[in-house]
């Protein structure tokens, strides 16, 4: 426990209930992410998720406990975490490629210009955006700018990127083609990543553990469910894996049935789920059918 | 059909020449109806009755001034050009010396809920005083007409600029803000590549309203301190009761006053942004 590469550690949030008490949104919450591990969270409206991933970011302070990342202890915000907004953040002033090239060179001060800016064009492109350079974010749909926004994360090569419901606002299909540049992207990077989702399919999609929340107030991290399904997945072809379906299962009936009751270990960390555990797991998806359906899906979002 | 670029332009000249007409028509001296009686006879058959004189007469005279605008013959008799650049220089040097103050104080009341609310109260108690108030105190204090005028148009200038960037900077989208957080940007590099260019829309609005009301006070001022400027022109021109000069030096104050404010217009448009 004590070698992870993140601890978060009693971390609670009180806010006062407006009537001379107090309100404990979250309260105790520990777990540990590994480094390049791929982690969701998911929990209903109100039970804190966003605050949890904010402390992360250094951006909210908790009201007790502590986080500790690589042995060191967060403090405010700082640019080994990169965040990835719901809504974009991206700056309307700047043009798509100056928006990176901002985050680039707040990183790598001492860089030179085209250093900056052939780096910045390479995060673009790997988001399929080398086309939209010089456009403005008005400019752009909404699954353009969070393309600009993740690229802009992916960009500063943090050492833990979070990522707030980042498809929330996006509409079925542009979320789908963007989680598979995501998939892309992070099996050539390995970031670790932590990121909220209200989105089941989305989270097994892309995660190794899955973080279940109970209901707030008081709300804790009741269960982390590992998701046994080998990298690379693919979003058209991961419907066949039997794994899929008792790990979706398992995740749909804690939301519906259990979220209100569930608790975690009594030490205060999550329970260790494996769902599909010895499920026979089906090949790794081919990937001729795997760039088809994405050709597919670029054509319907186009 | 033509555009409706076109259909306006025709009926703005329309408008123009209608109005022209009318007070063409209007100040037209009546016909003598009977011989002139001997005094008339004795004061050259000038009229008793005086009267606005006609456009033409206007027009007349602002061709001679316009081709001519920066003669200089002397304390009472200077071009209009030099009128106006001696107006142009002291609203400037007012605005500009605002703006020193206003867009630093502006930031730090903005940024700083403490001392917006420290503040607040002389803010709130200075803006309504009308600017020309000042000038009995800034002349005693200052002792020279030419800094007095300035100084009414940098206190008349501050206000729209301080309020509006302290408003602009105070509402900055937080994601924004959080973005430089994110990024380790230090408070002045915030400020500088975050802060000021997502103000800067607002901040702008203040200086074109403070631009305006500048040179709206500007007149008073010169009229009040005397010597030079458009606003002494005129009020000399009303004592020599050279109408048509009163009325040529208003129009040409207007046109000033519509150039300044397009120039505001135009940096408006650069700083922009859509979101």
């Amino acid at each position: 426990m004590s070698k992870s590469f993140l601890e978060v550690d009693g971390l609670s949030k009180v806010y006062p209930d407006g009537q001379g008490g107090e309100l404990t949104v979250f309260g105790d919450i520990r777990f540990a992410l590994e480094k390049g591990e791929f982690v969701c969270i998911i929990g209903h409206s109100g039970c804190g998720k966003s605050t949890i991933l904010n402390v992360l970011a250094g951006l909210d302070e908790a009201s007790a406990g502590n986080v500790v990342m690589n042995g060191k202890e967060i403090k405010g915000p700082g640019l080994e975490r990169g965040v990835v907004f719901q809504n974009y953040s991206l700056l309307p002033w700047k043009t798509t490629l100056n928006n990176i090239v901002f985050a680039v060179r707040a990183r790598w001060p001492g860089w030179s210009k085209e250093k900056v800016k052939e780096h910045s064009e390479r995060y673009l492109k790997m988001v399929g955006l080398d086309h939209a350079l010089n456009r403005k974010p008005s400019q752009l749909s909404g699954g353009m700018r969070q393309r600009v926004s993740i690229a802009r994360a992916f960009a500063t090569q943090p050492e833990l990127l979070l990522l707030d419901e980042p498809f929330g606002a996006l509409d079925a299909l542009t979320r789908g083609v963007i989680q598979d540049e995501l998939v892309k992207i992070w099996e050539e990077t390995r970031q670790t990543v932590f990121m909220i989702t209200h989105d089941v399919d989305e989270a097994i999609l892309l995660s190794d553990r899955i973080f279940l929340m109970s209901n707030g107030p008081n709300a804790r991290i009741a269960e982390s469910v590992k998701v046994n399904i080998p990298h690379p997945r693919a979003r058209s072809t991961i419907f066949q894996n039997p794994a899929y379906h008792k790990t979706r299962d398992y995740l749909v009936d804690f939301l519906v049935n259990r979220s209100g009751s569930a608790l975690p270990e009594r030490d205060g960390s999550p329970k260790f789920i494996e769902p599909a555990k010895g499920v026979a797991q089906s090949k790794p998806a081919s990937a001729e059918t795997e760039s088809e359906s994405d050709t597919a899906a670029r054509a319907v979002n186009a | 059909m033509a555009s409706l670029n076109m259909r306006a332009a025709i009926l703005s000249i329309s408008f123009l020449i209608l109005a022209l007409g009318l007070w063409e028509m209007a100040t037209q001296p009546p016909e003598a109806q009977t011989g002139m009686t001997e005094y008339e006879m004795l004061m050259g058959g000038a009229e008793q009755e005086s009267r606005v004189p006609p456009p033409s007469a206007v027009i007349k005279l602002a061709w001679a001034e316009l081709s001519n605008p920066f003669y200089d013959a002397g304390a009472n008799d200077k071009g209009i050009g030099i009128q106006l650049a001696y107006s142009v220089y002291r609203v400037l040097t007012g605005y500009l010396a605002a703006m020193a103050i206003a867009l630093p104080v502006g930031f730090l009341i903005g940024m700083s809920p403490l001392m917006y609310k420290a503040l607040n109260p002389y803010i709130q108690l200075l803006r309504p005083i009308s600017p020309l108030a000042w000038m009995p105190l800034a002349l005693f204090i200052i002792q020279d007409s030419d800094a007095s005028a300035i100084f009414v148009i940098f206190i008349c200038s501050i206000w729209p600029m301080l309020l509006n960037t302290a408003f602009g900077v105070a509402n900055v989208r937080q994601d924004w803000v959080n973005v430089a957080r994110t990024h380790e940007l230090g408070p002045l590099r915030t400020a500088i590549t975050v802060i000021l260019p997502a103000a800067a829309p607002t901040i702008l609005t203040g200086m074109r309203i403070s631009i305006g009301i500048a040179w709206l006070v500007i007149v008073a001022a010169e009229m009040l301190v005397g010597g030079t400027g458009i606003g002494y022109y005129v009020w000399n021109e009303w004592n020599n009761l050279d109408l048509a000069s009163v009325i040529f030096s208003i129009l040409m104050i207007g046109v000033v006053g519509m150039l300044l404010d397009l120039a505001l217009g135009k940096a408006q448009k650069l700083v922009e942004y859509k979101e």
